[in-house]
């Protein structure tokens, strides 16, 4: 399986306080990657260096590649903007855009984008992007209703139909379902196994058993250094390292 | 396991593990004196003792439901993962075939019975042999288990060959026993049930030692014949 | 168990002398608005006509007459005001949250809360060295100044309050889709905060409507119809100012009646202010 994303050597900075240290990993592309690890080790910080979201935070940087599709997205003259748009990211915290309705919010990587587009082309994209999120059945009769008028894990999904209006090629989700009940979170689960036909994905995650459900391939991060990366039920069946082996029968020390 | 890990952050997952280990390892002790003195009471033709070996098997059967039980909670409950995956579906596997061992060792008794109601049919020296190489497999299997020493184990495994050997250096004999007298056959026979009993106690000392070696090492060596296991 | 009781019917009288007080408190702040706006009514409605609104007043000792052209001369000095200053406002406002931290965006930050504790009598003479000076008179486009500078820091403050109560997570989601951090900004951040930013710049429109002092130095006053920026032209408020110290029963009178329409004026903005937030209750739930 080819690799979609590599990182070579990356490290990212708080000012000057280091988060993440020297990181290589390779992610395959059609599968889903979780990033597990306790909390400060570094895993949002990793994942927001792949699609320069880090840049963002006044003060911080990182050094080092990210090659997606072999190209560095940090090479001199690489637009962020432009790299955003084919790694796409769903947070932690549902965000719907307030001022806009369920068809807005769907459309808004578009339009915002400045791409034109006719009425029926839109209503199209937004009935397939709410259909990739496992949404359209429950939203179609209000598209126009305002985007939190739905429920916390119907708003997730449609952060998830909106990251996906845009076409990335890679989708990162970091801690999806932290804010979500369980049901949601199964939902938001089943979602991963049918979208990584069409996307790459990368999932940071602090729930375990999540990662162990949902993921082809798990990294186990621990203060900032990648402690071990291979498939996923390798790492639960048998790690190659100790502090994997600690981390994950709940020998936190 | 290894000794100097550190403990599980959850006391109580910490605590069901270690009763989990002694429970299998006192069941261990328990089924090993059953095979010595199932065979003490074969050899010494003693009835009495045989009875309560018999009876003994039920200490053995709840003890088994007890493990189970208890690896069953440790899966629903705390969803275990790497070496404690591997130590409790070890745990599941082992304790039914020391269950098992356990009622060869019944059967031992069983057939004891019916040969102490005639005379003996010649001094029993093979089938002695036969079960102390037995008995010290199973003796070491769970001392392997108890120690995490898979070259511990990796020796009962190969010790099987031994019992195998005595088994059919057995069998044979007991054939020209038969052939030429065939008054001999009741007897002949049982005692012939009687090393097959105790080669598949053997057998299932050999899977609790491949099952050892799947514990530590995450490398399930089952009906991988002898080329293909690596140390 | 009878000390539970007794302990509990303590609690019970201590909390009803707080609610006592604190009910009495309310009735005290209410009773000066009520008396005002009741005085007003009462004193006002009766010279309240279409004359009112549509007439030049008259000369001194003629009776009738209205303050048409001060109710002109508010509205046109209040929107040119606006025109200049809410942009101005918004701008700054949106500068100050988007970059916090600067060295320009705390000097702007400083100068904006010094800006709306000065007295407004203080703009007005500011005003009036500033562009009366030399205009060589006074015109309405003065008066538009000194209002525009008491405006801009009300309005950039309000605008950076509620640009900063905007989540950040959802300017994140924004930068996420690959949106550039202009167009965040504008179509996302100002689009959700806008119902407070009106609600700011509603705020200030009243406020300014109501002031006198800083117009006395620079628009002054006109008796006629006056359009022309570079004109003296009549305020409602200058003019309920003049009539109310003037010793003539008529015009006392028209005074209470300006009294009573400037006062409707700002209720009216305020009730706007009280429609426009409560439909982004709805919307920002």
């Amino acid at each position: 399986m080819p690799d979609k994303l590599v990182t070579k050597n990356l490290s990212a900075f708080f000012g000057k306080v280091r988060g993440i240290r020297a990181i290589d990993l390779n992610f395959p592309a059609n599968l889903v990657t979780a990033i597990i690890g306790p909390s400060g080790c570094g895993k949002s910080t990793l994942v927001r260096c792949l699609n320069r979201m880090h840049e963002v935070v006044p003060g911080a940087h990182a050094e080092g590649q990210v090659l997606l599709d072999g190209e560095d997205i940090y090479a001199p003259g690489v637009d962020a903007v432009q790299v955003r748009r084919r790694i796409g990211m769903v947070f932690q915290k549902p965000t719907p855009f307030p001022s806009m309705s369920i068809e807005e919010n769907v459309a808004a990587g578009l339009k915002l984008n400045g791409v034109g587009l006719k009425a029926s082309e839109r209503d199209e994209i937004v009935e397939r992007s709410l259909r990739q999120a496992a949404l359209w059945e429950e939203v179609k009769d209000r598209l126009r209703k305002p985007g939190n008028s739905l429920s916390g894990g119907q708003q997730q999904r449609l952060c998830v139909a909106r990251a996906l209006a845009v076409k990335p090629e890679v989708l990162l989700m970091d801690e999806p379902c932290s804010a979500l009940d369980p049901i949601s979170t199964a939902r938001i689960e089943e979602l991963l196994l049918e979208l990584k036909a069409d996307y790459t994905i990368i999932i940071v995650t602090h729930n375990m058993q999540q990662a162990a459900r949902t993921a082809d391939y798990t990294a186990f991060m621990y203060t900032g250094d990648l402690i071990e990366f291979g498939e996923t039920r390798q790492i639960f069946t048998n790690p190659a390292r100790r502090e994997t082996e600690d981390y994950i029968t709940g020998r936190f020390g | 396991m290894d000794t100097t890990q550190s403990q599980h952050t959850n006391r109580q997952y910490e605590e069901d593990l270690r009763e989990l280990r002694a429970g299998l390892i006192k069941m261990g002790g328990l089924v090993e004196s059953q095979i010595a003195e199932a065979v003490g009471a074969l050899v010494h033709r003693d009835s009495e003792k045989a009875r309560e070996i018999i009876a003994g098997d039920a200490e053995v059967n709840r003890m088994d439901v007890e493990c189970d039980q208890r690896c069953l909670n440790l899966l629903a409950l705390h969803q275990p993962a790497a070496g404690d995956l591997r130590f409790i579906t070890t745990g599941l596997k082992i304790t039914t075939d020391l269950e098992r061992i356990g009622d060869n060792a019944v059967n031992i008794c069983e057939r004891a019975l019916e040969l102490n109601l005639e005379p003996q049919l010649k001094p029993y020296i093979d089938i002695p042999r036969m079960a102390e190489v037995a008995q010290s497999m199973v003796k070491d299997s769970i001392d392997a288990f108890m120690r995490d020493d898979t070259e511990l184990a990796q020796e009962v495994i190969d010790r099987d060959d031994v019992v195998d050997d005595l088994q059919h250096q057995i069998y044979r004999e007991l054939l020209s026993y038969m052939a030429e007298d065939p008054r001999t056959i009741g007897c002949a026979t049982r005692i012939l049930f009687v090393s097959k009993y105790l080669e598949r106690i053997a057998d299932h000392a050999t899977n609790i030692a491949e099952m050892v070696v799947f514990m530590v090492k995450g490398k399930n060596i089952k009906h991988m014949d002898k080329s293909k296991r690596q140390r | 168990m009878s000390g539970a009781v007794a302990a509990y019917q303590y609690r019970k009288l201590k909390s009803n002398v707080m609610m006592g007080v604190t009910v009495a408190a309310t009735v005290v702040t209410l009773v000066p608005l009520f008396l005002v706006l009741g005085y007003l009514l009462f004193k006002g409605a009766s010279s309240l006509n279409l004359n009112f609104f549509i007439h030049l007043p008259r000369p001194v000792g003629e009776s009738g007459g209205g303050m048409g052209n001060a109710i002109l001369g508010t509205l046109q000095i209040v929107g040119i005001a606006g025109l200049v200053g809410v942009p101005i406002g918004i701008g700054a406002g949106l500068y100050l949250a988007e970059h916090r931290r600067t060295a320009l965006a705390n000097a702007v930050r400083f100068a904006a809360d010094v800006m709306m504790g000065v007295p407004s009598i203080v703009v007005g003479i500011f005003a009036y060295a500033v562009v009366v000076r030399p205009m060589g008179g006074f015109s309405a486009l003065a008066g538009a100044v000194a209002l525009a500078v008491i405006m801009v820091p009300l309005v950039t403050r309000t605008t950076e309050e509620m640009i900063l109560l905007v989540p950040h997570e959802l300017r994140e989601a924004s930068l996420a889709l690959g949106i550039p951090r202009w167009r965040t900004s504008l179509s996302v951040i100002v689009r959700t905060a806008l119902a407070g930013i009106a609600t700011g710049v509603i705020l200030a429109f009243a406020r300014v409507a109501g002031e006198t002092a800083p117009l006395l130095f620079t628009a002054f006053a006109n008796r006629y119809w006056s359009t022309s920026l570079r004109q003296p032209i009549a305020t409602l408020t200058v003019q309920v100012y003049t009539y109310a110290i003037s010793p003539f029963q008529d015009w006392q009178r028209q005074a209470w009646a300006g009294a009573l329409v400037l006062t409707g004026l700002v209720l009216a903005l305020e009730l706007g202010v009280r429609w426009v937030t409560g439909g982004a209750a709805k919307t920002a739930r």
